[in-house]
């Protein structure tokens, strides 16, 4: 027993020993952990004399921060003309605003040399300046020069690469040291480094380059565009691959790559991590070692295995079946692979260190893309499992309105970076980043019509408000007789017996006088008149007069009764961004012709309608005469009622929907005659012909057929029912 | 001590019943383990409690109890910033690491007091404003108090004003920092850089990698992407309690109130006066005030003394110009009385520039346009400049009012950075609470018309009644848009029947049994939904014909975030008993469609599931009601938009039936209707539900036309 007893505390002893000298550092943490979970974190102390410590800087200092022995701002201002110059250009220092300030923001393109090449992509932006409505050939005016030696390639040991331009450009005499320059480059330096040299000295020219690096990026000054191939359209361009907003917008694979692997070399780093988050499943990540003509030489032991399963799988369908795409940097930052999988709503996956996003200075691209760090590779598949479904669905199509809006062609490219130059010349004037990246987009939203959103007809909801609750009727007066007709009498007193009818606008565009005050109607709201200078075009020119949100456009021969502009125009309040109204028309592809047709034929379908009889938002008419080139509106102006499709082509092309009919008390009087007396006329078919090359040229203009087919129309919810009369709101629509 | 007197006193009661030679051997032992025991806890405790009692106590310390360190006069500067820096060169993201929360810890250096060789202070040991910085940082959930699991380290030293620092020294004192190699993952905050006689606009301390948050960065200075812009805070912020302003006119048009304004700018705002007038108001120093009166807090125009920073309030806009430095706390005075800035300081970086869209809330004009800031700033309409007012003070109360929001706002720009695919969206960070409340942003907005080809897949939501529900089969699988039918057998008491009785169709029809009862399952959103296209039906629903189906399907196809449907409802405000009420008379007006007979999108099944509001989805479910209108007020709320009814049919069970069908006939029925309605709206905190007077029909519906040349010939009446 005893001895037993003293066993048992020796054993206790020894154990209490070992514990000590070994377990002692566990101990200690244990005991660590445990007082802290006792006094929480160690927070920032509560100083007791807290309230007695000084402020960082005395009331004076802070309100008057000023220094009498500074210069003054004006020689400040001369000062840093001198010093930031070249690599550290900024619009204050290098570009000459005062250029711009007389004829606005113009563009002049060189004019091209015979013995120069001219690559398909730099002639390509040549033309997308030239159809710009900013694009005049009187150097004199302009406020901003393209040049036209073909800059975009500028890696020596390239074919296209041109020689000598410090010379060339230097024997221009408006070059003046490239202030208010813009500069093109997609692809700079070489092997092996790639570094951003240009060959030649760009001055103080802005440089619209791809693939830029921040460090060499002179932010506010430069402009990151995207890499694009010279197979890019010229105009309109193909749409985004997504057609449908599935849920859960999952798709076959979750995250894929397929390309090269460099062995060596800059860009290596990455490319050659890829393979290791390749899970076979729903990571594919293949890349293969072959390329260059010496892929050989630096092959390691993966190389053969990669290269088999690379071929097992086709690039086109993973970019089609997959949710993101890895887009690594590749020699240089920027890829081609960007602009496709973002065509693809193939979330992109950017691995690309310091590489200036395209057009990052208006695009938010923390809505379209996951901005990965290179050195983050191995946490990407975690990272992108991570993000919720919707935020998936709202990533998707938002690569969808960002490609369709600002890349999906050359145009589109240029266009942009012309216009985020311009937005810099009048700040007061520019558009807020919200504009940029809220459809329709920033091409299609001018901030020289506004820059207040409730303005616009896109952003009642975001902006949580709702169109004005009145419209002016604007009526288009082309008769030739001197007075003025029955019908435009009986117009005026059905339009202004509209409660909603704000005023009443005439557009005189007849060759005979205006007829004397006192013939006009007296009406309960304010009569106008405006005189036209006969061209078609002039019924949508934004006349200040045009107060309200809604427009009504009526022709002189419209026939409308009271309940149905109500109606209309209650309707046009549900979908303000719509042209709604009563005749419509629609379009059709004629594969005999090959080519688009028109017709006014009672089909089930429409995609038009006309301007004869319609409400649409009067933003609609700065669209027309300000974003438009002039030369579009001048073959509106040469062809007969050509200028109705325009409007519906333009709505369209901002909208992506089709129009909006309402119900019609009878025929209108324009649908009529066309087809079933017009037909057999010569004018009439004059005029059929006329409208089906003006459809055909606008296509061609811009790039794709915008206009959307309609199925339906909105009709009162209780119309034709067979309910008692007085218990409809708009009992005379039914009225044969 | 103690514990061994303690065994000495109890002793003598337990030891005379062991043996004396034994007695010895206990008492050696129990030493031995005792002494043990407050060795180990010594050992344990000791130097860590020394440590932590001089760091950290939660008892009250004074900062000037804090340790001092002796900076050797040769001791290691840092490098100069790197121009170049940017976050993938200069920044270990490594110690970030990837986490479920996607926050970066912070850690905060302990306050000490930095003194040079002679003993002489390097600088104030910190200001107010920084301690409030960095207790709120402490207070934030981006704090860690381990030193190890630090992404972020903020030293303690106070670098807010370059005038009360000594460079060197102070670049000294950051240098010496336990983990400050390089300044890797360093943040520093700065409000007034530079120094005579050439005011640089970025802090003077060599500061090597490490990360800065100035005020008052040039483009020259401000590393895009790497620094972050701050405000320059104005302590009156804290002194001075300004009530927001309503819209409205206000008494200026154009205020100045900078003191020590450069005379050349002075002289470019009085040619502004006096061109003006009255609306022009230029504000300076008071020369004559009595004593006691301090001068930050007055203005004077001539003979005028005006209260600052009150009289910003009566003016439109309010010019910020820069001074020695560009920027200047008068920006947040200025934000603070919601008047709009008029910034006038070239190259400046507004504060937050990362993030906030300054141009919904100032107005930037380079220094050059002065003269005609008149002119530019009555080109503004007058609606936006009401928002623009808005929106100032709304900056101002979330990013610039106290050194917490400064603070919070800065480390979460830093955080965004770093966990790209958690950032803060544009929204978040420029929408005021109002327009957050008021706007939506719909889940479904990229125009799309999805491809016909895909069809639609129609759920069945059944419980017994099986011979109606063969004929709704039957009747349904004659759209040609059909691709699948889904029967949901609500029934857990009951088999389906056997997959020989079943219609036989020329579509997949699959049969989901449910776990339970609740409406809310035919809203769940089934794997087996291969489509965008949803149509809800009920199992007696069996007037709609194909006709009206397909066009229903074209419809929705045209409006594929809506909830496009054919029995059409109506809410209404009742006057009398101050509520709302359920409306299924033939009014002309719609605001719901009931899904009992309806198309959308699947997306809308997975909101109702997983995203309800409140509990909305449990209420439905134990009152078996109501489901319909719980989606309709979904929908509309998430979208902004109305439902879309489709075709004159209002009659679904039976021709005969009356106009108010089967379930909603008694009035039992039309109480509790109104009653989810209430109850919805006030779940919802609004009434999101759209009134329109439209309906959708075929385009040639009733016209005068061949009805076999029509799509959609066979549309009925009522």
């Amino acid at each position: 027993m005893q001895t037993r007893k003293k066993y048992i505390f020796l054993t206790f002893l020894a154990s209490w020993l070992l514990l000590f000298f070994f377990g002692g550092d566990q101990l200690r943490r244990l005991a660590f952990f445990s007082g802290r979970k006792a006094e929480a974190r160690r927070n920032w102390p509560h100083w007791t004399d807290r309230s007695l410590l000084k402020s960082f800087a005395a009331p004076e200092e802070l309100q008057s921060d000023g220094d009498p022995s500074l210069p003054s701002p004006r020689e400040r201002r001369a000062a840093r003309l001198s010093v930031y110059k070249n690599s550290r250009c900024r619009m204050e220092t290098c570009f000459d605003f005062s250029r711009c300030e007389k004829n606005g923001f113009k563009v002049f393109t060189y004019p091209q040399e015979r013995d120069q090449p001219l690559s398909e992509s730099y002639s390509k932006i040549l033309t997308s300046i030239e159809r710009s409505r900013y694009y005049t050939p009187n150097p004199e005016e302009a406020c901003l020069f393209i040049l036209s030696i073909d800059t975009l390639d500028r890696d020596h040991l390239s074919g296209q690469y041109v020689r000598n331009v410090d010379e060339k450009i230097r024997g221009f005499p408006l070059w003046n040291g490239g202030r208010n320059h813009l500069i093109f480059n997609l692809y700079s330096g070489t092997w092996p480094n790639y570094t951003e040299d240009l060959g030649f000295d760009i001055g103080q020219a802005i440089l619209a380059k791809a693939s830029f690096y921040t460090e060499n990026f002179r932010p506010g000054f430069d402009i990151s565009i995207p890499l694009f191939s010279k197979d890019h359209p010229q105009r309109g361009g193909e749409r985004g691959w997504l057609s449908q907003d599935s849920i859960p917008p999952k798709k076959k694979y979750l995250l894929v790559f397929k390309g090269k692997r460099y062995l060596t070399g800059i860009g290596s780093g990455t490319r050659n991590a890829l393979h290791h988050i390749h899970n076979g499943k729903d990571i594919v990540s293949l890349t293969t070692c072959k390329h260059g003509k010496d892929w050989e030489k630096h092959k390691d032991t993966r190389c053969d295995k990669d290269n088999v399963d690379y071929e097992k799988f086709d690039y086109q369908e993973l970019l089609h079946n997959s949710t993101f795409c890895i887009v690594p940097r590749g020699r240089r930052l920027g890829s081609f692979r960007f602009l496709e999988a973002l065509q693809a709503a193939c979330i992109p996956v950017l691995l690309s260190d310091g590489w200036e996003l395209p057009f990052a200075e208006a695009i938010d691209w923390g809505k379209a893309a996951v901005v990965g760090n290179e050195r983050l590779l191995l946490q990407i598949p975690s990272a992108v499992r991570c993000i919720h479904p919707e935020r998936v669905l709202a990533f998707q199509q938002q690569t969808q309105f960002l490609w369709d809006a600002y890349f999906s062609s050359v145009d589109k490219i240029v266009h942009t970076t012309l216009e985020i130059i311009k937005d810099r010349l009048l700040p007061h004037r520019s558009r807020s980043r919200f504009l940029w990246n809220t459809l329709p987009g920033g091409l299609l939203a001018l901030p020289d019509f506004s820059t207040h959103l409730g303005d616009f007809p896109f952003y009642y909801l975001q902006h949580g408000s709702s169109p004005s609750e009145k419209f002016t009727a604007f009526i288009r007066a082309t008769s030739s007789a001197g007075s003025l007709s029955q019908s435009i009498l009986r117009l005026i007193q059905a339009v202004s017996g509209s409660q909603y009818c704000a005023q009443i606008l005439v557009l005189w565009s007849c060759e005979k006088p205006l007829p004397p005050r006192g013939t006009w109607p007296q009406t309960t709201v304010p009569l106008t008149i405006v005189q036209g200078r006969g061209k078609l075009s002039d019924r949508f020119f934004p006349y200040a007069a045009i107060q309200t949100d809604a427009v009504l456009s009526l022709d002189e021969h419209t026939s409308l009764s009271t309940s149905e502009v109500d109606f209309a125009f209650v309707v046009w309040r549900s979908f303000p961004e719509r042209i709604v109204g009563f005749p419509s028309r629609s379009h059709f592809w004629d594969p005999e012709q090959r080519r688009w047709g028109y017709t006014s034929k009672w089909t089930n379908e429409l995609s038009i309608v006309l301007t004869a009889a319609a409400f649409y938002h009067r933003y609609y008419h700065s669209l027309f005469t300000e974003y438009l080139p002039a030369g579009l509106r001048e073959l509106v102006d040469g062809l007969a009622a050509c200028e109705d499709i325009l409007m519906n082509v333009l709505v369209a092309a901002v909208t992506k929907l089709p129009p909006i009919k309402v119900t019609q008390r009878k025929q209108h009087k324009e649908s009529l005659p066309q087809q079933v007396k017009g037909t057999a006329g010569a004018a009439g078919g004059r005029r059929f012909s006329q409208q089906q090359d003006c459809l055909n040229q606008l296509v061609d203009w811009f790039g794709y057929m915008p206009l959307v087919s309609s199925q339906l129309r909105l009709d009162p919810v209780l119309f034709k029912d067979q309910v008692s009369v007085l218990r409809k709101k708009y009992p005379r629509l039914e009225k044969p | 001590m103690c514990a061994s007197a303690k065994y000495n006193t109890r002793g003598p009661a337990l030891i005379p019943r062991m043996k004396t030679k034994h007695r010895i051997y206990y008492i050696t032992l129990f030493s031995i383990v005792l002494l043990g025991l407050i060795a180990t806890g010594m050992f344990q405790f000791w130097p860590h409690s020394i440590e932590s009692s001089s760091d950290w106590t939660v008892e009250k310390r004074s900062v000037h109890d804090v340790p001092v360190v002796k900076l050797p006069a040769d001791s290691p500067i840092p490098e100069r910033g790197d121009l170049s820096c940017r976050m993938h060169t200069c920044f270990d993201v490594y110690r970030c690491g990837f986490n479920p929360k996607n926050k970066i810890k912070v850690y905060i250096y302990s306050l000490k007091k930095y003194v040079d060789e002679y003993g002489t202070a390097v600088s104030n040991t910190i200001s107010r404003e920084y301690n409030e910085l960095l207790t709120a940082i402490s207070d934030s959930e981006f704090y860690t108090d381990d030193v190890n699991r630090a992404c972020l380290f903020v030293p303690s030293i106070d670098v807010l004003n370059q005038n009360s620092l000594r460079i060197k020294e102070t670049a000294q004192a950051l240098a010496q920092l336990s983990r400050w190699d390089r300044g890797m993952n360093h943040l520093l905050f700065n409000m007034l850089p530079g120094g005579p006689p050439d005011y640089n606009t970025a802090l003077d301390v060599p500061r090597d990698r490490a990360l800065l948050a100035g005020g008052g960065f040039s483009t020259w200075t401000y590393r895009q992407g790497y620094d972050v812009s701050i405000p320059v805070y104005s302590p009156l912020s804290a002194e001075v309690d300004l009530p927001e302003r309503g819209p409205g006119p206000r008494r200026y048009f154009i205020l100045s109130s900078q003191m020590a304004l450069h005379p050349e700018y002075r002289s470019e705002l009085e040619a502004l006066q006096a061109e003006n007038g009255e609306s022009v108001l230029i504000l300076d120093k008071c020369t004559n005030l009595s004593d006691g009166v301090p001068a930050v807090r007055k203005r004077c125009h001539k003979n005028q003394v005006f209260d600052y920073p009150q009289v910003l309030q009566e003016s439109t806009f309010c010019v910020v110009l820069r001074g020695a430095r560009l920027g200047q706390a008068v920006l947040s005075d200025v934000l603070q009385a919601g008047c709009v800035p008029v910034i006038v300081a070239d190259s400046y970086i507004l504060p937050f520039s990362e993030v906030l869209d300054w141009k919904r809330a100032s107005v930037v004009i380079p220094e050059e346009k002065m003269p005609e800031m008149y002119s530019i700033l009555q080109s503004v309409p007058q609606r936006q400049i009401e928002e623009m007012q808005r929106q100032a003070r709304w900056f101002w109360e979330a990013y610039f009012r106290s050194m917490k929001a400064i603070a919070l706002a800065t480390l979460q720009i830093i955080n965004d950075r770093i966990y790209p695919y958690a950032a803060i969206s544009y929204e978040e960070w420029n929408d005021p609470p109002a327009v957050k409340w008021s706007s939506v942003s719909n889940p479904l907005f990229l125009p799309l018309i999805p491809p016909q080809s895909q069809g639609f897949t129609a759920v069945v939501l059944t419980y017994d009644r099986v011979e109606s529900l063969f004929r709704v089969i039957t009747e349904v699988s004659k759209v040609p848009s059909l691709s699948k039918l889904l029967v949901v057998w609500n029934n857990q008491n009951k088999n389906p029947p056997e997959d020989s009785l079943w219609p036989k169709i020329r579509v997949p029809l699959k049969v989901v049994r449910t776990a339970e009862n609740k409406l809310s399952n035919r809203f769940f959103p089934y794997d087996e939904i291969e489509t965008e296209a949803v149509l809800a039906i009920d199992d007696d629903i069996i007037m709609l014909t194909s006709d009206e189906l397909q066009f229903g399907y074209e419809v929705w196809r045209e409006f594929p975030d809506r909830l496009v449907g054919y029995p059409g409802r109506l809410h209404l405000w009742d006057h009398e008993m101050n509520k709302w009420k359920y409306e299924s008379e033939w009014t002309n007006e719609v605001s719901m469609v009931l899904t009992g007979a309806a198309f959308y999108h699947k997306y809308f099944n997975y909101l109702y599931t997983y995203k309800m509001p409140g509990d909305i989805k449990n209420w439905v479910d134990a009152h078996m009601n109501c489901e319909d209108i719980a989606m309709n007020f979904l929908v509309a709320n998430v979208t902004g938009k109305s439902v879309i009814k489709v075709t004159p049919r209002k009659k679904f069970k039976c021709p005969e039936c009356t106009a108010i069908d089967g379930l909603s006939l008694d009035q039992t029925h039309m109480v509790e209707r109104s009653e989810c309605i209430n109850k919805f709206a006030s779940v919802f905190g609004t009434m999101p539900l759209k009134v329109v007077e439209h309906r959708a029909d075929p385009v040639l519906y009733k016209d005068d036309f061949p009805e076999k040349l029509k799509s959609f010939p066979n549309i009925g009446s009522l």
